[in-house]
């Protein structure tokens, strides 16, 4: 057991532990807590494959910025508990267990034809290279971003005002 | 070395349990939250990807799913406060007016 492989298992298991929280939980701000835990550990799996600006930059924008946003959405509109809805026994006895078959199949599948693919070292991928790549290749989609940003901005900004009425 | 499709069968189940939320959750915020957990699991196999192949674009792409789910859930943020000050409501199954 190399320590990354001891990294990596910690952080999937929280990654698993935080989704499956999420589903469990029944007040929405404990599945928001549950969500951040899940990015915060996702930032470290890209950390643990070298990842250095995903994961600050998931960290950063997802977890500091996206979640907060639905935590300030949750206080506004004082989202409560959900009701207790039991499963259907459809769902409880049939589909969770071919749910679980279906997952090890995938598994399967994926081990199967990725087997030839190993990771190389977990060097950090230099920022460099990266924003070389983003700002001379696919220098338009980063323009394009910049505009989705600015409609998704206005596209809020008129949603959610309340009409006055005159 | 942690292989290629250990990263790929956990961003297998992030996303089968984001879409699990997406069904089985009432609450809208807490479905939209299921959205984002699906985009994340995406954005691990890009790395893992992007790592097994020595490519860097699967890290730009994540780059820009990240604005992309930025914009979405600013936007679809806007329109679950709109839904819940017309309807009173945050539960999926009662914002149902246009069923038959």
């Amino acid at each position: 057991m190399t320590p990354q492989m001891a990294v990596f298992l910690i952080l999937a298991a929280v990654t698993v532990a935080g989704a499956v929280s999420l589903i469990l939980q029944r007040h929405p701000i404990h599945s928001a807590l549950s969500l951040i835990v899940v990015m915060v550990a996702l930032a470290g799996l890209y950390l643990l494959q070298g990842a250095e600006f995903i994961a600050a930059v998931q960290i950063i924008v997802y977890g500091g910025a996206i979640m907060v946003l639905f935590i300030f959405v949750i206080m506004l509109l004082n989202a409560g508990e959900e009701e207790r809805t039991n499963l259907s026994r459809m769902a409880r006895f049939v589909g969770v267990p071919l749910g679980m078959v279906f997952l090890l199949e995938v598994a399967y599948w994926i081990a199967r034809a990725t087997s030839h693919m190993t990771q190389s070292s977990s060097q950090a991928v230099s920022t460099r290279d990266l924003s070389t790549l983003l700002f001379r290749e696919y220098v338009f989609p980063f323009e394009l971003t910049s505009f989705l940003i600015l409609i998704a901005l206005l596209g809020a900004l008129v949603l959610a005002r309340r009409e006055d009425s005159d | 070395m942690v292989p290629t499709s250990y990263y790929l069968v956990l961003s297998a189940v992030l996303f089968g349990l984001g879409v699990v939320a997406f069904v089985f959750k009432r609450n809208i915020i807490t479905v939209f939250m299921s959205i984002e957990l699906m985009l994340n699991a995406v954005n691990l196999a890009f790395v893992a990807f992007s790592r097994a192949l020595g490519q860097l674009q699967g890290q730009v792409f994540v780059f820009f799913v990240i604005v992309v789910a930025a914009a979405e859930a600013a936007v679809g943020l806007a329109i679950i406060i709109v839904i819940a000050r017309n309807r009173g409501t945050l539960d999926v199954e009662r914002v149902d007016s246009l069923k038959h």
